[in-house]
């Protein structure tokens, strides 16, 4: 009797199909991607039902961190470019160009305008260890009314968005509407996270 | 790895044919990398746009002579305290209403936005009066319940001394 062999095959699978596929999602993901930017500071939103979505561009983010911190944020190189020249002349800084290169590269900030330059002339690395004060809101060192006010006049059509973390204190968030309103600003958007829409009322 | 199998030659002095090569490749290193970047690209894309919630403060008045003063019938208080507590009275706090406890479940404040004494009225004003010591969180969670509930007026205002001492007298929120 001879012996039965087991029989090998080799499996093969037509792979093509799936490939096809896989690099079609791949070119789709990596068109669509559009890589978060580094936050400063980890912020956790409250949820609203509210489904207004924030414009892309043109937006002020003034983050307040759940130790009250400020920090400024705004999108557009030309318009960081333009502000941090009308500040550095307000508050009589100097930037070098490699300052204000770094500048326009950052996504938000929370240093006094005295700690700016020190902070802007660190190593990338460094500058994400630091810690960052938060922008002044008192009464007497009101810089973020400055950079407020010098964003709109550089770039009129920013709308300003106000992401503030659940457990800040609402005294801090307060004191940055009576910024905003004294700037004639009375008109913003409050970040916030989805939530479902109760259906019973 | 790309093989490319021939078809063995049969040796018998056939016909010569036009040799057909069937190309194989092993794909699979390309799949190995193509599902490596798509884990990648799905992992580290955001998608949502943030949500926002857009709010129109009223305008500083240049006199505030002239501005009509609420009246208490139309008046709804709602005073966010620490510790998510939620206070809410109806009138002004001048005529010392009756000062009463809520929360932000769907049966607390939510019932008295929707009761008839806020709906039927149209000339209800809801005044959101945030304690200093309240949370950003219940601020945007009652301004969620006024658009919830489809309450149009309202206003942001700003905790006063006549409010305190309301909360004081009652022996609330102390």
């Amino acid at each position: 009797m001879p012996k039965v062999k087991v029989k090998r095959t080799k499996p093969s699978l037509d792979m093509t199909p799936m490939v096809d596929l896989a690099f079609l999602l791949v070119t789709f993901f990596m068109l669509t991607t559009k890589f978060a930017p580094e936050e400063s500071v980890v912020v956790d939103t409250p949820t609203s039902v509210s489904e207004i979505k924030l414009p892309e561009s043109n937006v002020i983010t003034l983050t307040i961190g759940s130790d009250n911190r400020v920090f400024y944020g705004v999108d557009g190189q030309q318009t960081k470019e333009a502000l941090l020249n009308k500040m550095a002349g307000k508050y009589g800084v100097g930037f070098t160009e490699e300052e204000i290169r770094t500048f326009t590269l950052l996504s938000n900030f929370g240093v006094p305008m005295n700690q700016l330059k020190s902070y802007l002339a660190m190593e990338p690395n460094a500058r994400k260890e630091v810690e960052q004060p938060g922008i002044p809101i008192d009464s007497t060192n009101n810089e973020l009314g400055d950079w407020v006010l010098q964003t709109r006049l550089s770039n009129p059509k920013v709308v300003i968005a106000i992401k503030g973390d659940v457990d800040s204190d609402y005294a801090t968030v307060q004191r940055v509407i009576d910024i905003l309103q004294d700037k004639k600003v009375n008109r913003f958007n409050l970040i916030t996270d989805m939530e479902a829409k109760p259906s019973n009322l | 790895m790309a093989e490319i199998q021939e078809k063995a030659d049969s040796g018998k002095g056939g016909k010569k044919r036009a040799k057909k090569m069937s190309v194989h490749l092993d794909m699979t290193p390309m799949v190995d990398l193509a599902f490596l970047l798509l884990t990648f690209f799905m992992l580290t894309t955001t998608f949502s746009k943030p949500q926002t919630m857009e709010i129109n403060m009223p305008v500083d008045p240049d006199n505030p002579e002239e501005q009509i003063a609420l009246k208490a019938s139309n008046a709804l208080t709602i005073i966010l305290g620490e510790d998510d507590d939620v206070y809410y009275y109806f009138g002004l706090a001048a005529d010392n209403p009756d000062v009463l406890e809520a929360d932000y479940s769907a049966n607390g404040i939510r019932k008295v936005l929707v009761s008839p004494q806020v709906k039927s009225n149209d000339k209800m004003t809801v005044m959101i009066k945030p304690m200093e010591t309240s949370r950003y969180k219940n601020v945007v969670d009652i301004l969620d319940e006024l658009k919830i509930t489809d309450t149009r007026k309202f206003a942001l205002v700003d905790f006063s001394d006549a409010d305190a001492e309301l909360l004081a007298q009652q022996n609330i929120g102390q």
